[in-house]
């Protein structure tokens, strides 16, 4: 068959089963929903509709993008739009089987609204609603809508058509289209991809590499794996056409093994691709020669470092080199060798399906296109969100996140993972792109997103991500090994009330020479967050170190609960909760908390609906 | 190249690094990881400089470039070096050690260069983490609470020995180096070589027994053919330890475990310090004129064949050469011989009669650039550790490596091809690869027709190796054969080396004569980086060949049969000589045996562990009528001697070896010998002026080396003033004459200058399992021990690394008799047995065990074969049938 047959047919089938007269049921059975209990959602559904003789077709799809929302399940009857449901429980599943399914009960209070054409009254559009509206659907177009497993689903979407677009074109054409779209890496640094592919086409060797790098490693973090799980072909194909544009034969996909489900559906499509003729030897008759492996990594954050992947996939311990050589001109077994995101390379995929045009149109002058972020931390609406570059960072939290949980006040964003660093709240409307990020002190990164309310210790946060750093150094270069350690120890002291008066100007200049002197990304980022946070936050620093005071209450030992005589009702709730028994006090009378036994382990004041257990 | 550093404007060679250049030009930088010897990595940060127009720049790694402006310091830049420094201390240098100036300590200097004070250290948090020092290496010990992780030691073992026994652990503050599963380094793949040791800037890889020697002496090892290049350390007129030479073009410094640190033996309590004579059967300590007098007299009435001497591959190319002299001018018989007779008799035999010089063709140093290796016969790693690296090195540089072994030995494991052949089928599988050659048209048609005879003759033989009876004759599969016979005939350079696998067998010379035939066939042979390489076993064996100590030649091969070279020798010696080829080794036990010859003198040799049948050998010397044994030690064979005379070491005296690619190098005095005990050369010359003779006035090896020269052909350029530093190659025909790297390059060494090939026909070896002796007995080499240990085991540590004898023994072979790793077993053959505990390993393939033959308590010798080549006479010492028992528990 050729790909135009291909095609056809699998519109075919596409077709069918959007307009079929069956009941379509989408169920979101990616990582975000499993851990919302989607697995037994899903038996729920299959079990119930077998026993109740419904004819219908469910489909396991990808991430659609609201994680707070999981379990989702979009159910298309004929004749009536997508209705997209949250939250859905084994009970509520039954529910909808019964009631939607079986009569025509829409169980509206269960529904988040409406997808594509059609209306239901009392239904929002879904897209139409604050958390998507700020969105486009680029990268995520096909995710939560077609089944990852069926390659069929992909090619009736428009996959593979722009790698046989390619296949058609020279390659010098296709960097030439890729330079035209702006199209920045989007693991983190922001070089120019075509540049990137230049570098490597200009060297003379006959092998050459293609690495997906697709080791997401930042605390939060889970874009790569949301499209891994929703869209794996998107990837692939974008690989092909890397493949074929810097004139490489075989790629890899460098993924980590804590990806289970990402792993197992990379490989159902890589063996559909291989077994369409899409991959493999002489593709579709072109005489271009491509094949995929998959290398699993086994956690390490710093693999996600182009050197030290390398070293990891020849076998070796996963530890950077020094650069130049950069990997471009010698990588992968001492071959030049390219190595992109997976959000880069499924990018590439849409830009030579859609055109650089239509990629371009999206964001800012010097950043382009749409970028993928994951939305988590203090924030109503946590999720796997694209949006074009520029929109600001306030409508990120306050629309597409619907603002802090609990409606506290916000306090801080850390962007870019432990690489990044913090925003504060003055800084809330610079658009998101490259540059303006990088000029308030942190980095675009990968995509995470850490919403921080006003119960956030800042010195706290720092040290969060200085641990992980520190314990995530290979251990190589002095500066990242000792200097990353010498800035914890520093941040410990802190906020266990010892910081000395000079720790915050010695923090400073450790962090600047880490910067200057590691070896690797890693190092020369892992005192971002300790930087912005001085930065930003200063005076936190100072609380803790000269009043011995954690402002935000988070430090342990700089804290004390007491219990207030004038809102404590003697209810002894907290009393009987309190695990050393450090509260005292008569029934309907003012409790005391005994600060010798007292292990602030804040049950009392979690228990306490009086708002009475203070800390001071 | 013009570069400008810190205002000193530079002119060099492309290619440098930033941090090279300055230190070429005596500008220091702080740095802690780089060392010369290992690609930069740049961990430490402390070499970074300050780049015009670059900004902060690590100079280990980065290339100079035309018109360079370097600072060495800038605030930038000591901002990060200075801090680094001071992490690096308060981590790693206690405040003991930080006061100790006089510690050679980089990490000491580098903080005074930049300028630290007890302020600036004050302001850390330090929570050290406790290590516990491993200290399982008998030699050297590993605290890591001093490592500073510039991993010089791993890039060490893997770059320069190509190991990997040691690696970075865990990550972040934790990372730390140790061996697999972090085991101490006595239980990993370590082979104590300690190159890590002499490269490790810190404290952290330290010397179990740390000396401050106050002076040195160049020297050469005196263990294998080698010939690595060594300084030997000295602290009050005692060896306190031994260093690489990194001028010595053999070994540039690199040394083995045996070559560092096996040198106790020198000083140790066991060392003969008196001439012994045995009085109704027990040694008496007597002087040095009484013993030399009685050696003397009993000599004197010695009739000339009823005479016969051992001479040394141990001792130096002088005293080889006296001890020819002795037996041939004073004694007046050609019974002499030594060890080469049990190890490369083929070779010279083979050899001389193929290529027309018995010796390595080409040179060490070219190992590393030929495009494959062939490698048979030899446990290269474990026998010639140093050239093993360098063949490792080939293969790093992409030569592809065929390696021929019945057993699995550690170098496989860098090959491409591992031919896995039967033991004693080398000329099966030697001749089907040649036959692969012709036959796929593969051979050097030009070089055959220009520089060869016999081509025909020797296409002929070929007929009655097709694959299927070689596949069968050698239980290696024929696609190997086809495609070892490939790599070899079309990658060029092709090297060849063997060792004692190809040597010890009733086909010695047959199977040597095999790897001639191979070299010549597709023209490896007269270049560089090819040719035929025995590697030979003891430190001086080509010198003792060299030099006539074997019974049918004089000094340079100059046979005693021919009349003209009978007549030289008589003419410059003064006397009238035998033209009778003597006896041989193992003849020359048969003959004492059989009473023929009455008389020994053996110097530096233990026949009784190193001599196949070693029980009839025993038996003979205590026939002997007079035995005088002159050695280190009261050695196994020296017990049975009528008077013992204590030899001094190679450190003790002045001379010269000859290394196993014709080196001739130098062993200086370091010290004066240990009181008691005299230099061979001297020795020899003491009895011999006693029993009258002229030609024995000798007041230095330097002298004798001026004899040597001038009866020796390839020696004839060499005297101790051109080899002072470093050694020359024979044939070195002329003072003026630079030596020589390889052999055969114009034309071959035979009378006609063609080289000849041999055809040659398969003939198992003489004892083939059967039923009562179901398994082939193979022996072997152990990196840690030398020869029958008469110097090894006398080194403590090396004694520790490798302490009993084992049995290698499949699995399956084991299980079907019933027999656990470790258990101790009787092994039998139809000449002895031995007990000796088992090692349950896949490196020996079902039906072959093998043993070293370094052990008194379970002499390996007892059971092997004495049947002899019928040409070189060497015994067979590498095949044997045996049985193995079960003792009760």
């Amino acid at each position: 068959m050729n790909f135009d047959e291909l095609k056809n047919t699998a519109k075919k089938e596409w077709k069918e089963l959007e307009s079929s007269n069956k009941p379509l049921l989408l169920v979101g059975n990616a990582t975000c929903g499993h851990s919302a209990g989607s697995s037994d959602v899903l038996d729920v559904f299959r079990e119930r509709v077998k026993k109740l003789d419904i004819d219908c077709n469910i489909i396991e799809v990808g991430c659609i993008g609201l994680c707070y929302a999981e379990p989702i399940v979009c159910i298309k009857k004929p004749s009536k739009p997508i209705i997209c449901y949250a939250n859905v429980t084994s009970s509520k599943a039954a529910e909808l089987v019964d009631k939607y399914l079986l009569k025509d009960d829409l169980l509206l209070n269960y529904a988040l609204g409406t997808i594509g054409d059609g209306e239901i009254k009392g239904l929002p559009d879904l897209f139409q609603t604050p958390v998507f509206q700020p969105q486009v659907r680029v990268i995520l177009r096909n995710c939560g809508f077609i089944d990852p497993t069926n390659i069929k689903h992909s090619l009736a979407n428009g996959g593979y058509a722009g790698f046989v677009k390619a296949l058609s074109l020279e390659p010098d054409k296709i960097v030439e289209e890729i330079k035209k779209s702006g199209l920045r890496g989007r693991g983190g640094a922001g070089f120019p991809t075509w540049r990137k592919w230049q570098l490597c086409r200009d060297v003379k060797e006959k092998e050459k590499y293609l690495i997906c790098n697709a080791d997401e490693g930042d605390p939060g973090a889970f874009m790569n794996r949301s499209l891994l799980e929703g869209d794996p072909h998107s990837l692939i194909e974008g690989m092909l056409i890397a493949g074929f544009a810097i004139g490489a034969k075989e790629g890899y996909i460098y993924c980590r093994a804590e990806y289970p489900l990402a792993l197992e559906r990379l490989r159902i499509a890589i063996k559909q691709v291989q077994e369409l003729g899409l991959l493999g030897n002489n593709i579709l008759d072109s005489g271009f020669k491509f094949h995929i492996k998959i290398k699993e990594g086994a956690g390490a954050f710093v693999c996600g470092e182009e050197t030290a992947l390398i070293a990891s996939i020849e076998g070796n311990r996963g530890m950077p080199c020094p650069r130049p050589p950069f990997p471009a001109i010698s990588g992968l077994w001492k071959k030049p060798t390219i190595i992109n995101n997976v959000e880069t390379l499924a990018s590439v995929a849409f830009i030579l399906q859609k055109g650089a045009d239509v990629f371009s149109r999206y964001g800012t002058k010097d950043s382009k296109g749409t970028k993928t972020f994951a939305l988590v931390g203090k924030v109503k609406k946590t999720g796997l969100v694209e949006v074009p570059f520029g929109v600001t960072l306030r409508k990120m939290i306050y629309d597409i996140g619907g603002g802090v949980l609990k409606d506290k006040t916000f306090k801080a964003i850390q962007t870019g993972g432990p690489s990044g660093g913090c925003i504060p709240k003055d800084l809330l409307d610079i658009p998101v792109d490259y540059d303006s990020l990088k000029t308030a002190g942190t980095i675009m990164g990968s995509g995470g997103m850490v919403v921080m309310d006003e119960n956030t210790c800042m010195v706290d946060f720092a040290k969060f991500f200085l641990d992980f750093t520190q314990k995530e150094s290979c251990g190589k270069c002095v500066p990242c090994r000792l200097g990353t350690k010498q800035i914890l120890e520093i941040l410990n002291d802190i906020t266990e009330g010892k910081g000395k008066e000079k720790d915050i100007d010695l923090l400073s200049e450790l962090s600047e020479t880490v910067k200057a002197g590691s070896l690797c990304g890693l190092g020369q980022t892992a005192p971002n967050p300790v930087l912005t946070t001085i930065r930003y936050f200063r005076k936190e620093y100072e609380s803790h170190i000269k009043d011995k005071k954690c402002p935000a209450g988070v430090c342990k030992p700089l804290i004390q609960y007491s219990i207030d005589e004038v809102k404590c009702i003697g209810c002894g709730v907290c009393k009987k909760a309190c695990p050393n028994k450090a509260i005292s006090g008569e029934k309907k009378k003012p409790h005391k908390i005994n600060k010798s036994k007292c292990i602030k382990c804040n049950v009392c004041f979690d228990v306490c609906k009086f708002g009475a257990v203070k800390i001071i | 190249m013009n570069i400008t550093i810190d205002n000193k404007k530079i002119q060099l060679k492309e290619g440098m690094s930033i941090l090279e250049a300055a230190l070429s030009n005596n500008i220091y930088i702080p740095h802690i990881c780089y060392h010369p010897d290992l690609k930069p990595v740049s961990v430490c940060r402390l070499c970074m400089v300050d780049v015009k127009g670059k900004g902060l720049t690590v100079s280990c790694h980065t290339p100079i470039q035309e018109g360079m402006v370097v600072k060495t310091r800038s605030t930038e830049v000591d901002k990060v070096r200075r801090l680094s420094t001071q992490l690096l201390i308060v981590n790693n240098l206690s405040g003991k050690a930080r006061r100790d100036q006089n510690k050679q300590n980089e990490l000491l200097k580098i903080a005074k260069y930049v300028g630290i004070t007890k302020e600036d250290l004050k302001r850390f948090r330090i929570s050290k983490k406790k290590y516990a020092i491993d200290s399982s290496n008998p030699f050297f010990d590993r605290d890591m609470n001093k490592c500073v992780l510039c991993g010089i030691c791993v890039r060490t073992c893997e770059e320069i020995e190509r190991l990997g026994a040691i690696d970075f652990l865990f990550r972040g503050y934790d990372t730390t180096i140790g061996t697999f599963a972090n085991k101490p380094l006595k239980e990993s793949i370590c082979e104590a070589c300690g190159e890590c040791l002499v490269r490790c800037p810190t404290d952290a890889l330290r010397l179990k027994k740390p000396q401050n020697p106050d002076s040195k002496v160049r020297s050469t090892c005196v263990y294998c053919g080698v010939g690595c290049g060594i300084y030997l350390w000295v602290r009050n007129k005692k060896i306190v330890s031994v260093s690489g030479d990194r001028d010595n073009p053999v070994n540039r410094g690199i040394l083995c475990v045996k070559g560092r640190f096996g040198f106790d033996f020198i000083h140790h309590p066991e060392r003969l310090r008196s001439p012994l004579i045995k009085k109704k059967g027990k040694f008496v300590k007597a002087s040095w004129k009484e013993a030399l007098d009685l050696v003397a007299e009993k000599f004197s009435y010695c009739k000339s064949d009823d005479f016969a001497a051992l001479s040394s591959a141990k001792c130096a190319n002088e005293e080889n050469y006296l001890m020819q002299k002795f037996t041939r001018a004073v004694m007046g018989t050609n019974n002499i011989d030594h060890c080469a007779r049990l190890c490369h008799a083929p070779t010279v035999a083979g050899l001389v009669q193929s290529l027309g010089s018995g010796a390595m063709t080409n040179s060490i140093s070219e190992i590393s650039r030929a495009a494959c290796i062939l490698a048979i016969g030899t446990n290269t790693t474990a026998a010639h550790p140093v050239i093993a690296l360098k063949i490792k090195e080939a293969v790093q540089n992409g030569a592809k490596l065929i390696v021929a072994n019945p057993k699995e030995i550690d170098l496989c494991r860098h090959a491409d091809i591992f031919l896995q052949h039967r033991p004693g089928s080398d000329v099966a599988l030697l001749m089907g690869i040649m036959r692969v050659i012709v036959e796929k048209g593969l051979i050097d048609k030009p070089f055959i027709e220009k520089n060869c005879e016999n081509f025909q003759a020797f296409e002929e033989a070929l007929d009655s190796f097709d694959l299927d009876f070689v596949e069968k004759a050698t239980d290696v599969p024929r696609k190997k054969i086809i495609e070892a016979a490939c790599f070899y005939a079309t990658r060029k350079p092709a090297a060849i080396f063997y060792a004692m696998g190809i040597t010890q067998h009733t086909h010695g010379t047959d199977n040597v004569l095999a790897t001639s035939n191979l070299a010549l066939l597709t023209g490896n042979i007269g270049k560089p980086s090819s040719g035929v390489n025995p590697l030979r076993g003891q430190n001086n064996v080509q010198g003792a060949c060299d030099l006539g100590a074997l019974p049918n030649v004089y000094p340079g091969y100059q046979k005693v049969n021919d009349a003209d070279v009978k007549e030289k020798f008589e003419t410059a010696w003064g006397v009238s000589l035998s033209d009778k080829i003597g006896l041989t080794h193992l003849e020359i036990s048969d003959a004492i045996y059989n009473g023929k010859i009455k008389m020994l003198y053996l110097m530096g040799e233990n026949p009784i562990l190193s001599e196949a049948n070693s029980r009839h050998v025993e038996k003979a010397l205590k026939r002997l009528e007079f035995f005088v044994a002159q050695d280190l030690f009261l050695s196994e064979t020296a017990k049975l001697a009528d008077v013992v005379l204590p030899a001094a070491s190679f450190a003790e005296k002045d001379g010269t070896y000859t290394n196993t690619e014709r080196r001739i190098q130098r062993v200086h005095k370091a010290i004066d010998p240990i009181n008691g005990t005299k230099p061979d050369w001297w020795i020899i010359c003491e009895i011999a002026k006693r029993l009258k003779a002229k030609g024995f006035d000798f007041t230095h090896p330097r002298e004798i080396m001026d004899e040597i020269a001038l009866l020796t052909p390839s020696y004839q350029g060499i005297s101790y003033a051109r080899i002072e530093d470093i050694g020359l190659q024979w044939p070195c025909v002329s003072s003026e004459h630079p030596g020589t790297q390889f052999l055969h390059a114009v034309k071959f060494a035979t009378k006609n200058g063609k080289g000849k090939f041999i055809p040659l026909k398969y003939r198992a070896p003489a004892e083939c399992p059967d039923k009562e002796y179901p398994l082939i007995l193979t022996t072997d080499r152990s990196l840690y021990l030398f020869h029958t240990s008469t110097l090894t085991r006398r080194v403590k540590g090396l004694d520790a690394l490798n302490p009993q004898e084992l049995l290698n023994i499949n699995p399956k072979d084991a299980a079907c008799h019933g027999i656990d790793d470790g258990e101790i077993v009787q092994i039998i053959s139809r000449r002895g047995k031995i007990k000796v505990r088992t090692k349950l390993t896949d490196i020996c393939p079902p039906g072959v065990v093998s043993m070293t033959f370094h052990f008194s308590e379970s002499p390996t010798n007892v059971i092997t074969n004495s049947a002899m080549d019928p040409v070189a006479k060497i015994p067979e010492t590498k095949v044997c049938a045996v049985q193995i028992k079960k003792l009760r528990k």
